[in-house]
């Protein structure tokens, strides 16, 4: 048996004329079967993409390929060589390199200082302006934008990625794996990356990406595999003979909804009035600059917006996590302008953070204890001056299965999940507390078709329940299907209010243009 | 450029392997950290034997004599447990701050403040001579503990109102603590010119078991004192507090991710002053142990640095507070050890290497080190 098995494997060793060939790859984790049997192809100067349901083992396959996990069985060819890898450091010299779903990088220094970090070239003294023209041209020309001197911790999501990704090239990559790239970035951040993309296949590189959304998939790749509960469901099919709808159904094995139906339902109090707040972002910048909003109870209202317009300062003063210099925030009736976390956390605000692994869970403690974060000191959890394990537990069990968190057992360390599973952890949490307010950046961020729909749903559901819900997404199709009302945020300002869906309305604002210009311009046209 | 990327450690060429040194992609089993630390004492003996062999001595004598001068006897054990008191305690004081990612290495300043305050309550006079004996106790617990807590709050308050890093601060609190008993010692509350105060009354020693010798004669001359039960009573409240407590959670939530903790709506300024005072107060009343139940009498050198040990006890005992009692016992024998063969220097060479054999053990917990052939190249 085996000496077939293997010969088998050597002819079809002999067949495979792609930069990267993996085989037969199987990876066990504890209690979790990541990959079973998997064959992946990439071909030189292609974009493949991986698609999958959360959990279904595509960030662990790339990881192998990447040298940060060694597979437990199956082989895995670069240029028709067999390799063997022991760390990234043995992939990158074989010429692979992979962007994570989780940056790598160190806020306090340059983004030179990064890409050189680890490095054996610059040896003892560091001449730095020389390295910052290089990276400056190796910046120019892929179309990465990025300060070679600026800080990290100055960056947008955008730009650290560019930062990652120059880092791989300046190691020499040829095989970029990117992990869900485009989850972190602004719809103009994805266009620029696409053009980045395109002009390093243009080079010869392959490329390697993970991404939930169809329509990039659609957009950008040349073939597509799709993974399912660890299995391939099918492999390196041309984009050019699949759909939308076909990719969605072999990823989660059943007819998806692309809308859901909300029905018709009077709001009734305002549960959250903004007045007219100021308030600055990390770097003393002006963020916010006299935003005027409100949300009642029974509805979704989205703030659309490019990213970095002020929508997470705006989040942050709301519940509490950011001082505003100017201005009221009032829940319920309640005045808790710049008063703790917690004065939200009692009024029954939740928070679905854009930044899940820095602010929305602590990544070395338990799914328990991730979940359990915000009602720790409430019956039957909180006993007195204690935590009831048990009680605790069998909570985390039961949010484990009403929010389908793939994960072994509640007691594994939440940085273990996939991405699209840490994410619904947060979910679980925040809405399980049936909260007055809900405040919603990106819910659906990194999660499969399946659980978006399922995410949706369950916004409808709070809507229904009576919850004012504020939805902060960049994906206009998922605003204008849920929300009631849309406001436009730009530049810290808020440009207009639309209760039409009127889309194109929603794009002008978006770029800056006021809802009365607009209106004016409208006007004028008529005449 | 590629050629760049892996780590060469042998020289090129002759050597047909070479050794290569990756950080581990997962921590290993439990039964592995034990097996390690195991492995790492046991070298450590073995090591420490060549030593000795090389200079001269017979080492199986001398480990003889180690072991036998500090477990070999009721009495040599009991001398163990009064040198383990204080690492126990102050061991448990860095454990708590350790949880919340606190580095507090002032616990010996804070165990200095705790005996200070301890004889203060005998001294100032707060108490007089003829106070019965478990009043002067509760009193002296009270005030050691509070002098210890308040050393731990300062540090704890500068870090959350003015962001001072608190292992500068509690590192140069030290100092200060040390002069602070020097003035008391060399000004206040000298004996006679000496550099020490009065022997304490009677009434105001901690009981020891020697204390007990006329009912139970077997207790003659067994110095361990009471402090031991505080230590374990400090552990059980430790470990209740840390594992079992709503307040243990909030610690380890700002431990691992502080902006988890804010957003969760937990205080961490209140927190850091919190875990520090308590930290500083179990480090008090270690001093408080010690200046009551073995010292009695404020002098110099109370302490061979129980407060640092203690840093590394938190650490070998992985900041569980009933593995500190543990490893606080081991190292009460060294030190007891040090003590009795004090010319020879043996023990604390032998501690010296466990320390490295056991700081080397948590590298192979981090990294994995292996021969690769270079042909696999
Ligand atoms: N280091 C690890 N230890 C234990 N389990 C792990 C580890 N890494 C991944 N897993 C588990 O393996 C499975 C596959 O995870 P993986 O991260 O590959 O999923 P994914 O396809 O990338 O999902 P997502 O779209 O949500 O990012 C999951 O059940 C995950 O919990
Ligand atoms: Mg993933």
């Amino acid at each position: 048996m085996e000496m077939v098995s293997t010969m088998d494997q050597e002819n079809e060793v002999r067949e495979c004329r792609n930069v990267v060939c993996m085989r037969g790859i199987v990876k066990h984790f504890p209690g979790v079967l990541a990959n079973d049997h998997v064959d992946f192809e990439l071909r030189e100067g292609e974009v493949h993409a991986l698609l999958g349901e959360n959990g279904a083992g595509k960030s662990t396959l790339m990881n192998i390929l990447a040298g940060l996990y060694r597979q437990d069985e199956g082989l895995i060819e670069v240029n028709g060589k067999e390799v063997k890898f022991n760390s990234p450091r043995d992939a990158i010299a074989a010429g692979i390199g992979m962007v994570h779903q989780h940056f790598m990088l160190v806020p306090s220094q340059s983004v030179t200082e990064n890409i050189l970090l680890g490095l054996s070239e610059p040896r003892f003294r560091l001449n730095l302006p020389h390295y910052d023209a290089v990276v400056a041209q190796m910046a120019e020309e892929y179309g990465l934008h990025v300060d070679p001197r600026a800080k990290i911790w100055q960056l947008s999501v955008g730009e650290q990625q560019r930062v990652e990704l120059l880092k791989m090239l300046y190691r020499g990559a040829e095989i970029l794996i990117m992990d869900e790239p485009t989850a972190v970035l602004a719809p103009s951040e994805i266009d620029d990356l696409f053009v980045t993309l395109r002009a390093m296949t243009q080079k010869g590189k392959s490329i390697t990406f993970i991404s939930h959304k169809l329509h990039e998939v659609m957009a950008i790749s040349n073939r597509v595999t799709v993974l399912r509960k660890g299995k391939v469901t099918s492999s390196g099919i041309n984009i050019a003979d699949t759909s939308r709808a076909g990719l969605a159904n072999l990823m989660v094995g059943r007819e998806v909804v692309f809308r859901v139906d909300k029905n018709e339902q009077e709001p009734g109090d305002v549960i959250l009035s903004v007045d007219n707040i100021h308030a600055e972002n990390n770097k003393g910048l002006k963020a916010l600059n006299g935003i005027t909003l409100n949300v009642r109870a029974g509805e979704i209202v989205g703030l659309a917006g490019v990213a970095g317009n002020g929508q997470r300062e705006l989040a942050d003063v709301i519940t509490g996590l950011r001082k505003a210099s100017e201005g009221q925030v009032i829940i319920g009736g309640e005045d808790i302008t710049n008063l703790s976390p917690k004065a939200g956390i009692r009024k029954g605000v939740s928070h679905i953070p854009e930044d899940r692994t820095h602010v929305g869970t602590a990544p070395n403690l338990s799914v328990t204890d991730n979940v359990i974060m915000k009602n720790y000191t409430e019956e039957p959890i909180g006993k007195g001056w204690m935590v009831n394990d048990t009680a605790a537990t069998k909570y985390a069990r039961e949010l484990k299965k009403a929010f389908d968190i793939i994960v072994p057992n509640v007691h594994t360390s939440v940085r273990l999940l996939s991405g699209g599973n840490l994410q619904k952890v947060i979910l679980a949490r925040e809405i399980s507390k049936k909260p007055e307010l809900l405040i919603a950046m990106q819910p659906t961020r990194g999660l499969d078709v399946g659980a978006i729909e399922g995410v949706q749903r369950l916004l409808l559901l709070q809507r229904e329940a009576g919850s004012a819900v504020l939805l902060v997404s960049e994906e206009l199709e998922e605003l204008l299907s849920l929300s009631d009302r849309i406001y436009v945020i730009y530049e810290g300002e808020i440009m207009g209010e639309v209760a039409d869906g009127d889309i194109e309305k929603i794009g002008l604002m978006m770029t800056g243009m006021q809802m009365e210009d607009i209106r004016l311009q409208g006007e004028k046209s008529n005449e | 450029m590629s050629e760049s990327m892996t780590s060469n450690i042998s020289p090129k060429g002759r050597f047909p392997f070479k050794l290569k040194i990756e950080p581990r992609l997962k921590s290993p089993s439990g039964w592995f950290s034990s097996m390690l630390s195991f492995l790492a004492v046991v070298l450590a003996l073995l090591v420490g034997a060549g030593i000795i062999a090389a200079a001269g001595g017979e080492p199986w004598r001398a480990y003889a004599h180690i072991a036998r001068s500090s477990f070999g006897s009721v009495g040599v054990f009991s001398d163990t447990m009064v040198k383990a008191i204080p690492l126990m305690l102050t061991g448990l004081a860095c454990t708590v701050a350790f949880r919340m990612r606190l580095w507090n290495i002032g616990a010996e300043g804070q165990f200095f403040l705790g005996a200070w305050g301890a004889s203060l309550v005998v001294l100032a006079p707060i108490l007089p001579e003829e106070t019965p004996q478990w009043i002067f106790i509760i009193v002296m617990s009270i005030v050691g503990i509070a002098m210890g807590a308040i050393y731990g709050f300062i540090p704890g308050f500068l870090k959350a109102k003015l962001n001072v890093n608190e292992i500068i601060s509690t590192l140069m609190l030290n100092y200060i603590a040390v002069e602070w008993n020097n003035y008391f010692i060399y000004d206040k509350w000298s004996e006679g010119g000496f550099q020490m105060s009065k022997v304490f009354p009677r009434n105001a020693w901690l009981p020891r078991l020697a204390d007990y010798a006329k009912e139970i004669p077997e207790f003659r001359g067994l110095t361990v004192h009471f402090g031991l039960v505080f230590a374990i009573i400090a552990a059980v409240v430790v470990w209740l507090i840390l594992y079992k407590s709503q307040w243990g959670y909030e610690i380890r939530l700002i431990g691992d991710n502080p902006k988890a903790a804010e957003y969760a709506g937990i205080p961490i300024a209140r927190n850091i002053i919190l875990v520090m005072s308590l930290s500083g107060a179990l480090a008090g009343l270690a001093g408080m142990s010690e200046i009551t139940g073995v010292v009695h009498r404020l002098q110099g050198h109370i302490s061979p640095g129980y407060g640092f040990t203690a840093i590394i006890i938190a650490w070998l005992a992985k900041l569980n507070p009933f593995a500190v009692l543990l490893v606080s016992v081991l190292f009460g024998a060294l030190i007891l050890a040090g003590r009795e063969i004090q010319p020879s220097g043996v023990p604390t060479m032998i501690q010296g290497v466990i320390m490295v054999f056991l700081i080397a053990s948590d590298f192979f917990m981090r990294y994995r080190i292996y021969f690769a052939r270079r042909k696999e190249e």
